[in-house]
């Protein structure tokens, strides 16, 4: 079994024991890596009542078997957690160098679990493991950690993932930095990370990765290599992400003033094409990547001049058109704040335009928004919302800090309906009512309100169905996006490469010449659905059903004002008919929970039995309720 | 005698990176690691990426020096030059002192960290032609001389000015 290391650390932050663990090759084989191994350590590691700031819930990071190897932009890690924000499977994938670099250092993966009684960070330097005092790193903000851990490691070659003071705060959008510019950025794994006193993760791996088949892997990589400077990955490499600002602006479909529109006036000034002429200064690549979509943006004049910060279409459309703000400098400095101080920059900009519309609609009073102008467009209040958001400043920031939808809960006033998530997660950059597809992809996501499980919007972006429209037949769309997305995310492999890849078969390839376990594509989507329906087992031991698969109410209540998609809105009626077509093609009932045929069929033996008992109280409570 | 020495060094050919096009995926270490010693380890590899952050990226490997001060450090005669201008390492004579990583100027002299034995860039002289060269995916790296190298950047500075000049003129109009 080669390209895995074969073992990882069971890390006890409580009785600071460190365990070295052999990597089973059944698990290797049915659950691959990455979202499979997190799925397998969640489901198996924290039981239901298990609350997410709990020492007991655990923290995982996860490497796929192709990081470390020449297999292109793999150099990829993952990290999972019972997640504050949706209670239910959380997890974000980030790159940079970190990967590759514990893979070198001969490990698969570290599960923390227990708590530390002082900030602590662990280092890994190859096999010697030690928990190293953090008192000093508490506080500092994620750029500081990972130069002062390097500075006094003595080595600029360390790799650190870190969180900043958001994480250490318990803001529940705290995310996860490594390489200055690369997060774990969603459902707040910084924030779990930060319940365990847990302030960096520093690693040094100086061994060789080995392969089962080098030539094969390297003659294989170096054509996919070339494949990726080709027309599939244009976008990225020219303009970054960004490019869709005006794609989806002329669609009608960039969500912005909190989601009630899908077009925003000041598109051009916030496009990928202005910023590619006045802020981009260096475009940056992740280790082993032969794409680079790193656009790193320097601010050049103004209040902000100096900020430096990278920008994708995400953080752009969420902390921009999201909050009417259409100025690149002041969206540059939020990302700053937000990469430094560390939370994820999409809810953060959900949070801040969801507390501007309650200040627009007098629900929060300027007492309440410590005195803020937080109206749409003020790019200096948003600003200013942001740090106190970050630091759990004042009232405002100690609401903000609990995401929109805790937020929403706390001030009520009908502030619930247009808090924009699904099942507490932020909705990212994709406008719910004029991408239909799209939002039955977001809302049935097994980690809340996202984009990246099965990336649904893209029929509805390129014309492959009506958009505008939902039935049957999007479910087996998602459940098909879904089973291909678990195997990228499994792998694990950047999903701006997926269109270079002539088939799945292909990933096989890759899976095989690394590994030397044979494979194929099949058997991959297999392992696929297998990994998406353990996650899914996790969310319904922690209460999920049917009700957590809808997007928020603004989908069904408001039509859509902007003329390119005018009258726009979801029906109830189309909305259960296309989540009855999910279901189906997942082979769960329509209550949203795997049968034990389905999980017996996939060799969740164990799950199987389990969720039968959630089956059951389902069922007796839908009698009950008639 | 002596300038006709020196001309012809001028025009050697050596590695050469853009430092605006490299984004520092370090794919370069990976294929020179797997070139040279047929695993997958950037700590194994005879060229270096730095990356000064926020923006600078760079990859370094052996400069053909003329009188070579890893081959003047050396004690043991192991860190030879080779007729073809690259260096060779004795590993025999080798004693892992280190001096001759010292002594370079762009440390891309290293030492083996698991045998303790000196290793530099070769310019893949058995192969004939270096693989981080072919391999780069955007290009940065050239294997060329400094003469050619200069030619480009003269090049790119006249078609930049004339640019310049052109949408001025435009604008003018």
């Amino acid at each position: 079994m080669k390209g895995y290391a074969g073992k990882y650390l069971l890390v006890n932050l409580t009785s600071r024991k460190i365990v070295s663990k052999m990597l089973d090759e059944g698990m290797a084989v049915n659950f691959i890596g990455g979202y499979g191994f997190g799925a397998r350590t969640l489901y198996d590691y924290v039981p239901a009542g298990v609350e997410p700031f709990s020492p007991d819930n655990v923290l995982a990071f996860w490497t796929g078997p192709l990081a470390g190897t020449i297999a292109p932009v793999s150099s990829k890690y993952a990290v999972f957690a019972r997640s504050p924000l949706t209670g239910f499977f959380g997890f974000g994938i980030s790159s940079g160098g970190f990967a590759f670099e514990l893979k070198c250092a001969q490990w698969d993966g570290i599960i923390f679990t227990g708590r530390s009684d002082s900030p602590t960070y662990l280092f890994i330097d190859d096999e010697n493991v030690e928990l190293r005092d953090a008192s000093h790193l508490w506080g500092r903000t994620t750029w500081e950690t990972e130069q002062m851990i390097r500075e006094e490691l003595g080595d600029d070659t360390v790799r650190v993932a870190a969180i900043g003071p958001a994480g250490e705060r318990l803001v529940r959008i705290g995310n996860i930095t490594n390489d200055r510019n690369r997060q774990v950025g969603r459902t707040g794994m910084g924030a779990v990370m930060g319940s365990k006193n847990l302030k960096a993760v520093a690693v040094r791996g100086t061994r060789d990765v080995e392969v089962a088949d080098p030539d094969g892997l390297m003659k294989f990589s170096m054509e996919l290599n070339e494949r990726l400077q080709g027309p599939k990955t244009e976008k990225y490499r020219v303009y970054g992400t960004p490019a869709n600002i005006l794609i989806h602006n002329k669609l009608g479909c960039l969500p912005s003033y909190n989601f009630q529109r899908g077009t925003f006036e000041y598109a051009e000034e916030v496009s990928g094409e202005r910023m590619l002429k006045t802020h981009v200064r260096k475009i940056i690549a992740c280790t082993n990547c032969a794409i680079a979509c790193d656009h790193v943006n320097e601010v050049r004049e103004g209040p902000y001049a100096g900020t430096v910060a990278s920008m994708d279409y995400e953080s752009l459309n969420m902390l921009g058109p999201c909050c009417g703000v259409r100025d690149l400098n002041a969206i540059t400095k939020a990302v700053e704040i937000c990469d430094t101080l560390g939370v994820d920059t999409i809810s953060a900009g959900v949070i801040i335009a969801w507390a501007m519309e309650c200040y627009e609609k007098g629900i929060l009073s300027s007492e309440e928004v410590d005195g803020l102008d937080l109206r749409f467009g003020n790019s200096e209040a948003m600003l200013e919302a942001l740090k106190k958001l970050c630091l759990r400043e004042g009232k405002l920031g100690n609401l903000l800090a609990e995401g929109v939808k805790r937020a929403s809960e706390i001030v009520g006033r009908g502030s619930e309906k247009f808090a924009i998530h699904c099942k507490g997660l932020e909705w990212g950059a994709y406008s719910m009512r004029s991408l239909k597809t799209s939002t039955l992809g977001f809302a049935v996501s097994i980690r809340g309100a996202d984009y990246l499980r099965s990336g649904s919007y893209q029929v509805d972006v390129r014309g492959e169905v009506d958009r505008l429209k939902l039935d049957y037949s999007r479910g087996k769309i998602v459940c098909d996006g879904e089973n291909l997305y678990a195997i990228i995310d499994s792998l694990i492999i950047c999903k701006f490469a997926r269109g270079i890849f002539s088939s799945v078969d292909e990933l096989a390839k890759l899976y095989t010449l690394t590994t030397g376990i044979e494979m194929t594509g099949k058997q991959l989507l297999l392992a696929g659905e297998r990994i998406h329906n353990l996650a899914k087992c996790f969310n319904i031991r922690h209460g999920a059903s049917r009700k957590d698969d809808y997007p928020p109410p603004r989908a069904f209540e408001e039509e859509m004002p902007d003329d390119v998609v005018r009258g726009a809105k979801i029906t109830r009626e189309e909305y259960d008919e296309a989540l009855n077509g999910y279901y189906d093609a997942r082979g769960w009932t329509r209550e949203g929970i795997p049968t034990a045929e389905k999980l017996l069929q996939l060799g969740l033996e164990k799950e199987a039995e389990e969720i039968a008992k959630y089956q059951v109280s389902h069922e007796l409570k839908l009698t009950g309720a008639k | 005698m002596a300038l006709k020495t020196k001309m012809t060094e001028r025009l050697k050919k050596i590695i050469v990176c853009n430092v605006d096009k490299c984004n520092g995926c370090q794919i370069c270490e990976f294929v020179c690691s797997f070139t040279k010693e047929k695993v997958f380890n950037s700590r194994k590899s005879r060229i270096f990426v730095v990356r000064i952050e926020p923006f600078l990226n760079l990859a370094l490997t052996c400069k053909k020096c003329d009188d070579p001060p890893c081959v003047r450090a050396c004690p043991t005669e192991a860190v030879q030059r080779l007729s073809d201008e690259t260096i060779k390492i004795d590993e025999e004579k080798c004693i892992g002192c280190g001096w001759c990583v010292e002594a370079c100027e762009f440390g891309v002299m290293r030492l083996n960290l698991e045998t303790g034995i000196a290793f530099v860039c070769d310019y893949c002289r058995d192969i004939g032609e270096p693989q981080c060269v072919k391999y780069c995916p955007k290009d940065a790296l050239r294997y060329i001389t400094i003469e050619q190298a200069a030619r480009e950047l003269s090049k790119k500075a006249v078609k930049s000015i004339v640019q310049e000049l052109l949408s001025a003129c435009i604008t003018t109009i």
